[in-house]
């Protein structure tokens, strides 16, 4: 008896602690962003909807950054209407890996990573062979718009698979970690690495179990990750601790950020950069709807982060000046 | 103030809808909850007389603005005869004239009324003078002052008064005096001179009202006798048997006074004749025959004026934005995830055929069968219009499948499914495989249960018979709908699943603090 009352009693504590609901004056306190907030408050003032395309066409987004002299994945070759899939060769030249992906696509569907060719077999990433035929569905798929916004038609990219820098190998399990930066007014004010692991099928997506982890703008050097909901300090697959990575080029990573802001236009700037050991810090794209869970992984609000940009009259006119701003104000 | 212009335009929208709206209450009578028709009452007097081949003039008095009551439409029916209405005080007449009149004659007067508990409640006119004192007869006269003294006695005020001088004058076991002054075989007519007589004597100034109750089917009709007094502001009706206050609901008062009730020259062997009859009639088309009489054109150019089948159109149109604001609350404050932003709203519509439980359940086993039969489509690689064109095929295919299976079955639900929007159902068999496919089958069933929830609600709200009503005859409600969905657009506040989903970053912040 005595014990079933314990069980209960500390079953009773533990909720008390960590209630499942929150109040909303809670919430707005330690300064967490919601979604209806940075909708109606930030994205809808901030981003003027004719810089959209800009972003959310990653063709019209590689060749500004071109232009603008930021790094991107090299690309290869652009098929608009299917029949060009028979280009591919040619395009392809005798490049072994490559990615396909749709110009339009969002939240990350749509990829298709080829690590190796034999003949008319390919060889995705996860180790699966797809034949030639399933290539040129998976393609026409794509131009279709089947993973588009809006499902119009779209064009499929076909650009450099990019090689992980080494220094997340042992916290990844296969795919690509990427640096998703979230720039407000061209200071940035807050970062993550996003790794895969087993469970999210090396995707670097946090909804489907990638491992988000924060990073500090001063220093560069990752903390505490997240896996789904709650604070973990080392990965679910490899044991090897998250915490305290240096993030290489962070300098540089963070001015390419902050330049991505006179290259889009967009005031509340997602920027996903990956780390290639042959290239650098390379943008992999843009997002004009970035979303929550950077909270998450970094253990802080981004309301009151997001407010002090706000209250700025003015923010520096060069890059650099504004990543030094971000790292003063929100550096640990 | 936080996005003023905004506010502003609600504001403009809210006032605008609720001040239409009030207009059509007070002004035409428009009711404010569904009730399909009303008592509509048709008085008729009918005049019957014989011409002595003269000119005739024939006086008859008719209600004017009767209280308790509206007039909605009147007629004179008099071939032949020349006609003019005039106001007398608390009356009104209306004069036929003709020459040469032989042999019987009929005339009628017909007045279609309403109930109508605002309408001229207090009568004020005319304003009578105080009577004198009448010169009783003896054995009267100490009567007659004997019960005054005792009710002045008894009494605060004129009405008061009145109440109790006819509380003892109609007393089964009567005092003394009164027996002298009550006689018992006279006619009600005569009873009511009586008091008016008796309450000379106490120099307040009264008058019969002379009033038709609305009785079922009225033939043969005649007026019935009503007491009213004047209490210095205004008339107070009594009941001269009881004492009760007020005329009652259902007497429409003739009309009041010492003055005939037809008045003839020139012919003879005057008679009238008092029907009335009880219909009932569409509430609608009261308040339009309302608004012609008062030139107001705000039903003329409403949706009633359409035809009867665009209307019926309308009154499931209408109630679309009902259903967007459900899905507006249930995506925005609360934080449901569905399958396109209206796709709920569509099938909620198709469950006003099929009805909630049915609708729920044959929306699942529809879209489990699509389902199962897209993952199979998957294997075929098709490309994306031609699966689409496939899909909705199979989904039409299904539906005929799942009506012919539970007709047979003797389920008559399974026969409405006909009406689910089927492109709408493609549509989302084919995003909830990707989602499937790509997020995993948690993030499918929770979207694909989220949208059913939202056109559950959705169902309620629009179906609702008092939301329905009001949507389709005060639209201009609907500019409300338009306020509150504005007003959410600006809303920036947290959603109620967010306080769930931020628990775990609000544990991470607080405990690093």
């Amino acid at each position: 008896m005595s014990t079933v009352g314990r069980g209960w009693r500390s079953r009773l504590r533990l909720l008390r602690r960590n209630p499942p609901l929150r109040l909303p004056s809670t919430l707005r306190q330690l300064g967490i962003l919601g979604m209806n907030e940075r909708n109606g408050d930030y994205i809808s003032i901030y981003n003027k909807r004719k810089f959209y395309p800009l972003v959310d066409d990653k063709l019209k987004t590689k060749q500004l950054a071109l232009e603008a002299g930021i790094a991107t994945p090299e690309l290869y070759g652009v098929i608009e209407i299917e029949h060009q899939v028979r280009d591919l060769d040619e395009m392809l030249g005798d490049r072994q890996d490559f990615v396909i992906k749709p110009a339009q696509g969002s939240g990350g569907n749509g990829i298709m990573v080829i690590g190796g060719r034999r003949g008319n077999q390919f060889l995705r990433s996860s180790g699966v062979s797809v034949s030639r035929s399933e290539l040129e569905h998976f393609i026409s798929n794509v131009l279709s718009g089947m993973y588009s916004l809006g499902g119009l038609p779209d064009k499929a990219i076909i650009e450099y698979r990019v090689k992980p820098h080494a220094v997340f190998d042992a916290v990844s399990f296969q795919g690509v970690p990427d640096i998703r930066t979230i720039v407000f007014r061209g200071v940035p004010v807050a970062s993550m690495v996003r790794l895969p692991t087993r469970q999210s099928d090396g995707k670097a997506n946090l909804h489907q179990g990638a491992i988000g982890a924060g990073i500090d703008l001063a220093t560069g050097k990752t903390v505490d990750g997240v896996w789904f909901n709650s604070v973990l300090d080392s990965h679910p697959d490899s044991g090897n601790a998250v915490r305290g990575i240096q993030v290489p080029d962070w300098q540089l990573l963070l001015e390419l950020a902050a330049r991505s802001y006179d290259l889009t236009q967009l005031g509340y700037l997602g920027v996903d950069v990956v780390l290639d050991a042959e290239h650098g810090p390379l943008v992999l794209e843009y997002n004009a709807r970035p979303g929550l869970n950077i909270q998450l992984a970094n253990q802080m609000g981004l309301r009151s982060r997001l407010e002090k940009v706000r209250a700025l009259d003015s923010v520096p006119a060069s890059a650099a000046a504004r990543v030094a701003l971000g790292q003063e104000l929100f550096g640990e | 103030m936080k996005d003023l212009h905004l506010k502003i335009l609600a504001l403009i929208l809210i006032v605008s809808a609720l001040g239409l709206c009030y207009y059509k209450i007070d002004r035409l009578g428009v009711p404010l909850t569904p009730q399909s028709s009303a008592q509509v009452w048709t008085a008729e007097a009918t005049v019957r007389f014989n011409g002595e081949n003269q000119s005739a003039k024939i006086d008859l008095a008719v209600p004017k603005s009767p209280p308790g009551f509206s007039v909605l439409d009147e007629n004179f029916i008099s071939a032949g005869f020349g006609l003019a209405t005039d106001d007398e005080g608390a009356n009104r007449v209306v004069q036929w004239a003709a020459r040469n009149l032989r042999g019987p004659q009929t005339l009628y007067y017909r007045v279609v009324l309403t109930e109508d508990n605002s309408a001229n409640r207090d009568r004020t006119q005319p304003t009578p003078d105080y009577p004198d004192i009448p010169e009783y007869s003896d054995p009267e006269r100490a009567a007659v002052f004997t019960l005054l003294d005792s009710v002045r006695a008894r009494s605060a005020d004129t009405s008061s008064f009145a109440q109790e001088l006819l509380r003892r004058f109609n007393d089964p076991s009567p005092e003394a005096e009164v027996k002298v002054l009550r006689d018992d075989a006279a006619s009600n007519l005569a009873q009511v001179e009586q008091l008016r007589h008796i309450l000379a004597g106490a120099r307040i100034p009264s008058r019969i009202a002379h009033v038709l109750p609305l009785t079922g089917s009225l033939r043969h009709g005649a007026l019935v006798p009503w007491l009213e007094v004047y209490n210095g502001e205004r008339w107070l009706a009594f009941n001269p048997r009881t004492g009760a206050a007020g005329f009652p609901n259902d007497a429409l008062v003739w009309y009041a006074g010492d003055m005939p009730l037809v008045d003839i020259e020139g012919a003879d062997d005057a008679s009238v004749q008092f029907s009335a009859l009880k219909t009932s009639r569409d509430v609608m088309g009261l308040a339009q025959q309302r608004a012609r009489l008062i030139n107001s054109d705000v039903l003329e150019y409403s949706l009633l004026s359409l035809p009867l089948a665009t209307q019926n159109t309308y009154k499931i149109l209408l109630t679309v934005p009902l259903g967007a604001l459900v899905v507006v609350l249930l995506r925005n404050f609360i934080g449901l995830r569905t399958f396109g932003t209206f796709m709920p709203v569509l099938i909620a519509l198709a469950f006003r055929e099929t009805e909630l439980i049915w609708g729920c359940i044959l929306f699942s086993v529809l879209v489990a069968l699509g389902l199962i039969i897209r993952f199979y489509l998957e294997r075929l690689k098709l490309l994306l219009v031609p699966r689409l064109a496939s899909m909705l095929t199979i989904v039409i295919l299904l539906m005929a499948g799942v009506s012919v299976i539970s007709h047979k079955l003797g389920m008559e639900h399974g026969l409405s499914i006909a009406l689910f929007p089927m492109v709408i159902l493609a549509m989302t068999i084919e995003r909830m495989s990707i989602v499937w496919d790509e997020n995993g089958p948690k993030d499918a069933m929770l979207s694909g249960l989220g949208s059913l929830a939202v056109a559950a609600v959705g169902f309620v709200v629009m179906t609702h018979p008092l939301a329905e009503y009001l949507a389709f005859v005060f639209p201009e409600l609907l500019l409300l709908v338009l306020a509150f969905t504005l007003l959410a657009g600006r809303y920036t506040g947290y959603r109620l699943s967010e306080l769930w989903r931020f628990r775990a970053s609000a544990r991470a912040i607080t405990s690093k603090q």
